[in-house]
């Protein structure tokens, strides 16, 4: 096959993937997007496969290999829990990201193979880019790792703060920096692999700092990470799928953060730096937390609804970690069976990661135009009898519009407590995550309802009957 | 003026005519070094012209990467909010397009150096990471779509 022919296959495949992301726009192009992405890359893999030809056995290691990974992805796929997305993505980010120093260190061992010199003579160039790509795709491997530990659970959600974090980053920087220089000039392999292990030991140190619920910036921020690792690998081996998709990809994370950002008032610097999350006194101390609040069982809050007229539902991460997100389609049923109109609210940044309520409530079979997004929904509140949260704190917290003080002061929030009655599910009278405590508990047309999501909701679908 | 006697007249001429002649070798002077910049600079514009006729292949790279990247930001704002997750998982799948590099490392020529074996060592491993993403991202992604319906 003529290089032409390869790289306008190649070109293909990167406009394919650009379509792959179009059909996201609505829910119903993005089936069709998502089979665009998939011929992108069986065409990506087919073209290499025509251009290098490889021997009997090189070809046999190709399949055992793809073989082995595609096993373990496909049950992976297929056996995940839609609650644990959070966790596989940050994990199929890792692999992404260490996928990319692997590439990067076999270019180094068999240059020519990759077009970009003799061996002990790589081309300048061809070393800027292959560092950057190998130093962004170290750290986003145990940056992901990191992540994937927190979001799961097997490490504690709060930020870790070690001494002198911010000296030994930016010490880390430069040392990166200075070696980065030192591979372009000597094309040494050990300094390669001092690049390797100085951007793995950075990914940890800049995740370990930043606590769960800035997890949404994180997740979005690694992709970016991957997007920008592939594309560094992308123009080493001048492979303009790769360079297209790496920009996409990079963009997509960056965008992604951005509105995480936003949806929580902060700048992305300040969610880097990390440690917010880690102290738990509220604003006004130990006086607030004595003040009575109303407490409701089932039966209250059965009775409350089914004499509504207009409900809506708030979930938040509490509904993820209880699963409680089918009982909540079931209680919206017999809400709507009474003639009840049944409407979800959802905050940009609830849950662990973009988009993660609909995702569980799209498992649970709700219809994705009974789903509204916070400024489609927000002025609905004033008209509404019940708003019923779940296990959502600070996205609904009114602090954040009248406390100056608040660390969550200026974050847009769900405006609930118009509502008529508010029932909040809760697990107990901790504060969320980000350490505050929520004033909405402690007025007059909130109800309390203590227990587990998926529990409570169950109870009052038996008490709606 | 008036007063002057011939022989001043006469000096004053000379000095005149030698001003005058001056003046033509400098402008003759400048014209020889304007010719020589213009000289230059076409020279430098033919130059130029032979290496716009070989730019650089990363230049055309880096075209295509900043238009990539000027793509993906319209086309990811325009995605709805409801699809972020999926979002998030389609573009790890597509960003393990990086397999092409793993496969090229599989595919080196034992007889091509020393560090053949490393290469296909570091391919091979490279080539299961990336194939874990392209199968397990496109099928979660396509679980998740799968779900999302319009009501009935």
């Amino acid at each position: 096959m003529s290089q032409n022919i390869t790289a306008l296959l190649y070109l293909v495949s990167g406009v394919l993937f650009i379509m792959a992301l179009r059909g996201l726009s609505s829910p119903a192009t993005s089936r069709k997007g998502n089979v665009y992405g998939m011929v992108g890359m069986a065409i990506a893999i087919g073209t290499t496969l025509a251009l290098i030809k490889p021997s009997f056995g090189a070809y046999a290691l190709i399949l055992l290999a793809l073989a082995i990974g595609g096993g373990v992805g496909a049950i992976t796929a297929k056996r995940i829990a839609m609650t644990a997305m959070p966790q596989l993505v940050a994990f199929f980010h890792s692999l992404v990201g260490l996928a990319a120093v692997f590439v990067a260190a076999a270019a180094i061992n068999a240059p020519a193979a990759f077009g970009i010199g003799s061996p002990g003579h790589i081309h300048g160039q061809a070393l800027v880019e292959m560092s950057l790509g190998v130093a962004i795709g170290a750290i986003t491997f145990t940056g992901s790792v990191i992540a994937f530990l927190k979001l799961d659970g097997r490490m504690s959600g709060k930020p870790i703060l070690l001494p002198m974090r911010h000296l030994v980053n930016i010490a880390l920087a430069v040392i990166l920096v200075v070696l980065i220089a030192t591979l372009v000039m000597t094309g040494s392999q050990v300094v390669f692999w001092l690049i390797v292990l100085v951007s793995l030991a950075l990914g940890v140190l800049i995740i370990v700092p930043i606590g769960g619920a800035d997890m949404p910036v994180v997740v979005s921020m690694l992709n970016s990470y991957s997007g920008w690792a592939a594309a560094g690998i992308g123009f080493t081996l001048q492979n303009s799928a790769l360079i297209i998709t790496g920009a996409l990809v990079g963009s997509s994370g960056a965008i992604l953060s951005y509105i995480m950002c936003k949806g929580m008032n902060r700048s992305f610097i300040s969610v880097i730096l990390g440690g917010f999350g880690g102290e738990t006194a509220g604003p006004a101390g130990g006086a607030v937390e004595s003040r009575p609040v109303k407490q409701g069982s089932a039966d209250d809050a059965a009775f409350i609804m089914k004499n509504a007229s207009k409900v809506i539902i708030v979930p938040g991460y509490g509904m993820a970690v209880a699963q409680a997100q089918h009982a909540v389609r079931e209680m919206a049923d017999k809400l709507k069976h009474e003639g009840v109109e049944v409407k979800y609210a959802i905050h940009p940044v609830a849950g662990r990661m973009p988009g993660h309520m609909n995702v569980l409530l799209a498992e649970a079979n709700v219809p994705y135009d009974e789903v509204f997004e916070l400024e489609d929904i927000n002025n609905d509140f004033a008209q509404a009898d019940v708003a019923y949260v779940i296990g959502a704190n600070d996205v609904t917290n009114p602090a954040a519009k009248t406390d100056p003080a608040s660390p969550i002061f200026g974050m847009p929030i769900l405006d609930v407590e118009k509502a008529k009655t508010v029932l909040f599910i809760k697990r107990g009278m901790g504060s969320g995550y980000a350490g505050v405590e929520n004033e909405l508990f402690f007025r007059d047309n909130t109800m309390m309802l203590f227990g587990d999501a998926k529990k409570m909701t169950e109870e009052i679908i038996k008490n709606l009957d | 003026m008036a007063n002057l006697t011939p022989e001043q007249a006469l000096e004053q001429a000379r000095a005149a005519a030698k001003a005058a002649q001056d003046a033509a070798a400098a402008a003759v002077g400048a014209a020889d070094k304007a010719q020589g910049i213009l000289g230059d600079l076409s020279a430098q514009v033919a130059s130029a012209h032979a290496a716009a006729s070989a730019v650089d292949p990363f230049v055309f790279q880096f075209s295509i990467f900043v238009m990539a990247i000027f793509v993906g930001y319209y086309v990811v704002w325009s995605v709805t909010p409801a699809l972020h997750t999926p979002l998030m998982s389609v573009t790890n799948a597509i960003s393990s397009v990086i397999v092409v590099g793993a496969l090229l490392a599989v595919g080196v020529d034992w007889a091509s150096g020393p560090g053949a074996g490393w290469a296909r060592g570091f391919g091979f491993v490279g080539t299961v990471l990336a194939a874990v993403n392209i199968f397990g991202g496109f099928m979660v992604t396509s679980r998740m779509l799968a779900m999302y319906k319009k009501k009935s």
